[in-house]
């Protein structure tokens, strides 16, 4: 933000809330800290103080290839990975009573709720069509992937589990057998 | 699973079907009833196989139930002869299959405009209301093309705009944005969520979980029965995030 122009604490906070789509917000105590170590390391300048009392900040060249070498280094994905809805089935699987199916399900219905609620203000933003609710809608969109990736995930992991409960193709063959004549079979 | 006041447009009761007979019989669908109310977007999911496109033809009458009746607009679809049951679908249902059923030798505007003009429209009007259907989903500049003409996704485009064409007030819809990429599935479902708000009721079959969340209300179905439902979403503001 300071590549675009020198500014100072609350008008960087306002852009940061503004670019991110409010929802990583900050209060300002943390922006000043910030700056000051940004200035400590040389990123930063600090051009003075206005007639209305605010502290302007530039940035600097070393600030520069500070912003170039972080846009161009890839986020990288948390390790190990903490995914509580991971772990759960994981447990889920090894634990006596429990239905892991439901568990799936529960899951299922809860991140279809989500889902509807992101898919609603997506469209609620698009009708508003503002420039400014542009980074609301990416992060919505954000949303909306991730609930799908984990509802193709739970649909993976039932499929996996319905695989492992099946009894082998030789015993499903007696099962079979010793059953009684199905009438009817299933469309799979 | 009805929402106060709003009127029931589609109900299946205990609906059966089997195809063949005897060792051979599949059952696509066990004993499915659900209904779908004026101005709802209900979702249908499942696995291949569940029995989700049979429950889509059994519900626009392209095919008849083994046992349980099928109700469009309170009229049982059993007790209608062939040409009552096509007068019906033409004038009330939009079904969008998954592979088009469009006529090649016609263009997109003569496939959009065929449903109205076979149920006696003139074709001046037929007309001005497909390229008006064509322009929702946004291929009006290509309404003189013939199919071959055509890319699979606008061929889509075409099958949708006949669905919605004439304010049918019921739009089965068999996974609508297989063929299309995530903007231009975006601006169908946009359409078919419009239809819904206008007060159609809208089946969609869809494999994709964030095209299901468009809808109110999601079904899930396995080896051909209802296994569970999300609740009905009387109250859209409650869904909105908050920043």
């Amino acid at each position: 933000m300071l590549e675009q122009q020198q500014r100072y604490g609350f008008e960087l906070r306002e852009e940061f809330e503004r670019s991110t789509g409010s929802t990583w917000p900050l209060n300002i105590g943390q922006v000043y800290t910030t700056l000051d170590r940004l200035e400590r390391d040389g990123l930063v300048s600090d051009l003075g103080t206005d007639e209305r009392g605010h502290r302007y900040y530039a940035i600097t060249e070393a600030g520069r290839m500070e912003v170039a070498a972080w846009f161009s280094t890839p986020v990288a994905p948390s390790t190990p990975p903490r995914n509580e809805l991971a772990i759960k089935l994981a447990l889920a699987l090894g634990t006596p009573r429990v239905d892991v199916a439901a568990v799936i399900q529960t899951q299922r219905l809860s991140t279809i709720h989500a889902m509807q609620g992101y898919v609603r203000s997506r469209r609620e933003a698009d009708k508003a069509n503002k420039a400014e609710d542009f980074s609301w809608r990416l992060v919505l969109e954000s949303l909306i992937y991730s609930a799908d990736a984990e509802l193709k995930w739970l649909d993976h992991c039932e499929e996996k589990m319905l695989t492992m409960a099946k009894p082998s193709v030789a015993g499903a063959g007696i099962a079979a057998s010793v059953a009684a004549p199905a009438r009817t079979r299933e469309l799979s | 699973m009805s929402a106060p006041g709003n009127r029931q447009l589609l109900e299946l009761a205990g609906v059966t079907k089997t195809y063949g007979t005897g060792d051979t019989s599949v059952a696509a669908l066990r004993d499915v009833s659900f209904s779908v109310d004026e101005g709802e977007f209900v979702a249908v999911m499942g696995p291949s196989g569940s029995g989700k496109s049979s429950l889509l033809a059994l519900a626009g009458g392209l095919d008849t139930a083994t046992s349980g009746e099928v109700f469009i607009q309170d009229t049982p679809l059993g007790s209608l002869g062939l040409a009552n049951l096509a007068r019906l679908r033409r004038r009330a249902v939009g079904y969008v299959f998954q592979d088009f059923n469009l006529i090649p030798t016609l263009t997109a505007v003569e496939n959009a405009a065929l449903p109205l003009e076979l149920d006696g429209w003139k074709p001046a009007k037929a007309h001005r209301a497909a390229r008006n259907a064509l322009r929702q989903v946004g291929i009006e500049h290509l309404a003189g093309r013939f199919m071959d003409q055509l890319s699979g996704g606008q061929q889509q485009r075409v099958a949708i705009a006949r669905a919605i064409i004439g304010e049918r007030s019921l739009i089965l819809a068999d996974e609508p944005t297989g063929a299309l990429d995530s903007v231009t599935g975006n601006g169908v479902l946009e359409v078919l969520r419009q239809r819904a708000d206008a007060g159609a009721a809208v089946v969609m079959v869809t494999h994709e979980p964030r095209h299901a969340g468009w809808a109110d209300r999601v079904v899930f179905l396995k080896d051909g029965r209802i296994v569970d439902q999300t609740a009905l979403q009387n109250d859209p503001a409650s869904l909105l995030v908050n920043r």
